[in-house]
């Protein structure tokens, strides 16, 4: 008793495959149809101010709605400055975090201590924002910035950062801020890295007399290094793009200050600020300028950070 | 000072420094989840799901940015997520040959961190200023694209973590592909996708940035799609940078709603996946 499945049937069933498949492919297309949308409509909505301002729009820190006279110098150096600042607290926070998630914690506090620190990446950016204002920003006047400027101060070259009165907003808030937001990101691409490294080399490392810290400083660290380089990059291009936590915090001025203690602006909190009440096509088109700007260089962040993870990722199936 | 207590030493003051770091973390998040309980626990009343948001000085509440806020959530995820799942399939699926699947991989992970603002003015660009003023269609779209490359992400890692086994069998037994893909391995990954919708949701119901030029704000009810429309998100911003001190006190109630619900689609996804691929 033989059941054959009949020649229509199967065409049909062809038929369905191919179309779904296409369908899946369209839609797989449409993500780059999407970045390849965003690049375009950012090109043409600053095309006016291109053409007004030329290359001069990145070297002038002057920023005047009503003489039109419009120069991304100051958000571009603010949007930089709060990720350093970001980058080199949260670099070395992160790298204490992994260590301690992989090679300290009992096993047991793991998973909820990891989790906890997921969450840190889970609450909303505009809460950041709200606390930083209302809670961290008076905390950070009365007690921190005084004794920053205390210690630091007087001390030439390094003086200069710390200068200006006790505001509580500034440049070094929304850096500090955006440390405490990168961190999770950071510190969780370094716990999955580290976690990658083979057993048996941790366990020759301590076989040969190796503390812990050693092990982690000499084995570990070294054989993750570009895993840890592409985290440190995802956290930078996440820091880079932060909106509506600088927005509260860093004062929104358009003045360019050697003093990390100044209200400045960064690119994100310039729009976020600025946009729904922009007049004119210029202004309008200098704020789609800036955007197509902090577009550009969180794509080449992340784009770096995911070659970085990719050749990880390869690496690993090679050496054993 | 011999050698070995040196690297004793080091090793002890570094770890008690790594044991400080994860405090420092964790001090963050106890800080600003008391300050939020602190400051908002106060403003939760019936009145805040009840009454639409006030003018300066008067009593009110947040019912109309609640409602907006869900919709335009809602209606986000539902246009997002059926595209991030089809292209996930692709990419899982399909995308072992050609030069799209590793493009497409590619430009997903560099979207899935891209600043949220940035989508904002994209979507202005290309819609609000079409059709020449905000809506909150306009918002749901600037949504579906936050939710895309989060569901894509997902849905392509849940896909692969379905044993090969399982296509073969099915393929065995004569199933046509788009059988095997849809009756048989999303259906296994169910647990996983979901996982992603729910991140999703998460992330979005806390996005402020892309709302701004595309949803703005508004200070009543509508049902109206293609009118502006109040949201959560929006209002915060905007009371919370006033100088009216009711307006900061439903602020804050609205920013600890918010996180309340980011936080518990947090932990509600990461159980809801534990528990599924434990069984399975």
């Amino acid at each position: 008793m033989s059941k054959t499945i009949p020649d229509a049937s199967l065409k049909k069933h062809h038929r369905l495959d191919q179309l779904f498949r296409h369908a899946t492919r369209f839609f797989a297309f449409l993500v780059l149809a999407l970045l390849g949308g965003i690049l375009v409509s950012l090109l043409a909505g600053s095309v006016p101010s291109v053409r007004t301002f030329g290359f001069g729009f990145f070297a002038s820190a002057e920023w005047n709605p009503v003489t039109e006279q419009f120069g991304a110098l100051v958000p571009i150096v603010g949007t930089l400055t709060t990720s350093a600042i970001a980058l080199l607290i949260g670099i070395p926070v992160s790298f204490g975090i992994a260590l301690f998630l992989t090679e300290l914690s009992p096993i047991w506090l793991r998973r909820p201590l990891g989790t906890a620190i997921e969450l840190l990446a889970a609450i909303p950016s505009i809460i950041y924002g709200m606390w930083g204002l209302f809670v961290f920003a008076p905390v950070f006047s009365t007690y921190v910035q005084p004794a920053l400027k205390g210690a630091l101060g007087s001390i030439p070259l390094v003086g200069i950062l710390f200068q200006g009165p006790p505001l509580g907003i500034g440049v070094l808030t929304a850096g500090i801020i955006l440390s405490i937001m990168v961190i999770p990101f950071i510190a969780s691409v370094m716990r999955d890295v580290f976690a990658v490294v083979p057993a048996v080399l941790k366990e020759s490392a301590y076989a040969l007399g190796s503390t812990t810290w050693e092990v982690v400083w000499n084995v570990v660290l070294p054989y993750t290094k570009i895993g840890v380089v592409g985290g440190v990059m995802l956290g930078l291009g996440r820091a880079l793009g932060e909106t509506m936590a600088v927005t509260f915090v860093i004062g929104n001025a358009h003045r360019l200050s050697a003093s990390l203690m100044e209200p400045g602006n960064s690119i994100a909190s310039a729009l976020a600020n600025e946009f729904t009440e922009a007049v004119g096509d210029l202004y309008l088109s200098a704020l789609i300028e800036l955007g197509l700007i902090l577009f550009l260089i969180t794509f080449v962040v992340l784009a770096l950070s995911k070659l970085l993870l990719m050749r990880l990722a390869r690496g690993e199936g090679q050496k054993t | 000072m011999s050698l070995y207590t040196r690297r004793l030493l080091i090793n002890h003051f570094n770890l008690t420094v790594s044991l400080l770091t994860m405090l420092f973390g964790l001090f963050w998040l106890g800080w600003i989840l008391v300050t939020l309980f602190d400051a908002g626990f106060g403003g939760l009343s019936p009145k805040l799901f009840l009454q639409m948001t006030p003018p300066p000085g008067s009593d009110g509440g947040l019912w109309n940015a609640i409602m907006g806020s869900l919709l335009m959530d809602a209606a986000g995820t539902l246009l997002g997520t059926p595209i991030g799942i089809m292209a996930g399939i692709y990419l899982a699926e399909f995308g072992s040959r050609g030069w799209l699947a590793p493009v497409t991989r590619f430009i997903n992970d560099i979207l899935l961190s891209a600043p949220s603002i940035v989508i904002g003015l994209f979507i202005y660009e290309a819609y609000v200023i079409r059709v020449g003023h905000f809506s909150a269609w306009a918002g749901t779209m600037a949504l579906a694209l936050i939710v895309i490359p989060v569901v894509i992400r997902t849905t392509e890692n849940m896909l692969r973590l379905v044993p090969d086994s399982l296509r073969e069998a099915a393929a065995a037994l004569g199933a046509p592909r788009w059988k095997v893909i849809t009756l048989v391995t999303v259906r296994a990954a169910k647990a996983g996708i979901i996982t992603g919708i729910l991140l999703a949701v998460a992330r979005i119901s806390g996005e402020t940035a892309p709302l701004l030029f595309t949803a703005l704000n508004n200070q009543f009810w509508t049902s109206n799609m293609n009118s502006p429309m109040a949201n959560l998100p929006v209002v915060i911003f905007q009371f919370a940078m006033s100088p009216y001190e009711d307006w900061h006190r439903l602020a804050w109630a609205g920013a600890l709603l918010i996180t309340l619900g980011v936080l518990l689609l947090n932990i509600l996804a990461r159980v809801f996946f534990r528990n599924r691929t434990a069984t399975y």
